[in-house]
């Protein structure tokens, strides 16, 4: 099959950038999205052409690096998938697919498709983590949790920090990937020394990286490729209120 | 006090005060409806509640409270949108907005024109029988007249639309709130979402039976 990319190109940082049309012929249904701009960026390269810039690691969408809006949805049309995952049988002969870098004040476009997501990084350095004493692994069972305490974490624990949840938001507001990560360690017995002091750093640290506030509109949800439920915002907006009001 | 003022500054404390503020400006929307409702009694029953509230003491308390709470309301909600608007400089070129409703997308613009309608609301009735008209003790025939007359007639169907708007406001909102205050939980939150809609529908559609009625169905004052 054959489609047409409307891609959006952009040097760098401080130029305007644009988007610019490429057609390419023989697509194989088979191939991920990342392997047809492989092929594109292969012909360019034949061309002499700068081939397009894009985040990519895994490509089995445990990563979270391969981000980009393909026809005005993070990982495109398919959900629970990272772009790695989305596969060209999703689209049909003659399509025009769009494709544009995610936006956000917090995520400044470096080149074409890739942007900073360091803000990210930057909010889990605030309080996303605990402090353990580092050496042999301790016994796993020596600290009884509950299979439905486990699991929550669990599914909190999945985030893989793809921004999706940034770039679908209509305030590009970061608080599902925050939620995440306070929710996870909140329930867990080895996040309880931290907790009242990490959900107030985090929040402080993603409120100074410019991220949105959060309208429960449910966008970063459908688009999450892990399905991180709006429950674990729910219960940040409780840590919060627990650190602010109740907590020592 | 500065952890009261980091909260406050903090995008999800100003979310915190918006939900507060607009739960209790539900509950004040249920006893005014119940208030107002009492103009389908009649002329009597009608004046003698508008007399209750105007010299009432405790009614002009609850009016600051409501004020403050409107202001913060409409103080924050500006705020955020304001925000939340900076936070993308540059737009999508394809905008796909399938995942997210109607009315949660469009809070601020919902919001806004209730507030217009809050205005000319405030303007017609409250700062007539407050202020201009003290001595005017026919309440009933202010309101009933604006309904019949007012604006060549149009008065009437404002008021409609604008409870209408108010609908997508709350339906959106009642839920809202809960989740922002922390209540998320699968034995519940869709029973506050089925309980959000029944509010949406049935506080507006309670206003709007006034001026319908009496434009349409009431006898000519
Ligand atoms: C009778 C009047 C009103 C009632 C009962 C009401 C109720 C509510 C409720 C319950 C919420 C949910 C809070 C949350 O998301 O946690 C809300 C949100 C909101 N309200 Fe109102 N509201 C009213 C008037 C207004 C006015 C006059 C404005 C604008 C000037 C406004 C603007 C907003 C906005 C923008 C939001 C969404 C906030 C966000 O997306 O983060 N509302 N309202
Ligand atoms: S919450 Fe979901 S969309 Fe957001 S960063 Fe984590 S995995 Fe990506
Ligand atoms: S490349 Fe790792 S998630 Fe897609």
């Amino acid at each position: 099959m054959k489609v047409h990319l409307k891609i959006w190109r952009q040097k760098n940082q401080q130029e305007k950038g644009h988007f610019e049309t490429y057609t390419v012929d023989e697509v194989n249904e088979h191939m991920s999205f990342l392997e047809l701009l492989d092929v594109l960026n292969e012909r360019l390269i034949k061309e002499g052409k700068d081939p397009v810039a894009f985040s990519h690691d895994c490509r089995e969408g445990i990563c979270g690096s391969c981000g980009m809006v393909i026809n005005g949805r993070p990982h495109g049309p398919d959900s629970l998938i990272a772009t790695c995952q989305l596969h060209m049988r999703q689209f049909r002969d003659g399509d025009t697919i769009v494709v544009e870098p995610f936006r956000a004040k917090a995520f400044p476009v470096l080149k074409d498709l890739v942007v900073d997501r360091s803000a990210l990084d930057r909010i889990l350095q605030a309080g996303g983590y605990i402090t353990v004493n580092t050496g042999s692994a301790p016994e796993a069972n020596s600290i009884p949790i509950p299979k439905k305490i486990a699991e929550e974490a669990f599914s909190a624990a999945t985030c893989i920090g793809c921004g999706a949840c940034v770039a679908a938001c209509k305030n590009s507001s970061a608080m599902l990937f925050v939620a995440a990560k306070v929710s996870h360690l909140a329930l867990l017995p080895q996040g309880q020394a931290e907790r009242t002091e990490r959900v107030k750093k985090m929040v402080k640290a993603m409120d100074k990286e410019g991220f949105g506030a959060c309208s429960n509109t449910g966008a970063c949800e459908a688009e999450c490729p892990k399905g991180i439920s709006l429950r674990h915002i729910a219960r940040m907006n409780r840590e919060y209120l627990r650190a602010t009001f109740i907590a020592e | 006090m500065s952890w009261f003022s980091e909260f406050a500054r903090s995008s999800l404390g100003k979310k915190f005060f918006m939900a507060v503020s607009g739960l209790f400006l539900i509950s004040f929307l249920i006893v005014h409806l119940a208030g107002n409702l009492l103009l389908f009694q009649g002329p009597a029953e009608f004046n003698e509640y508008s007399r209750f509230m105007s010299n009432s003491p405790l009614i002009r308390f609850m009016e600051i409270l409501l004020a403050i709470g409107f202001l913060a309301h409409i103080v924050y909600a500006y705020i955020l949108a304001y925000k939340n608007r900076q936070s993308r400089p540059h737009r999508y070129a394809v905008k796909n907005n399938s995942p997210a409703s109607f009315a949660s997308r469009t809070m601020p613009f919902t919001g806004s024109f209730v507030l217009i309608y809050l205005i000319v609301h405030i303007n017609s009735f409250t700062v007539k029988h407050r202020f201009l008209e003290r001595e005017n003790t026919d309440f009933y025939r202010t309101v009933v007249e604006a309904f019949q007359y007012g604006w060549g007639g149009f008065y009437w169907l404002f008021y409609v639309i604008a409870m209408a708007i108010l609908a997508i406001h709350l339906n959106h909102g009642f839920q809202s709130a809960f989740q922002t205050l922390g209540f998320h939980h699968n034995k519940y939150t869709p029973l506050i979402k089925k309980l959000g809609s029944l509010i949406a529908l049935a506080i507006p559609a309670g206003f709007a039976s006034i001026p319908i009625y009496f434009y349409f169905f009431a006898p000519k004052i």
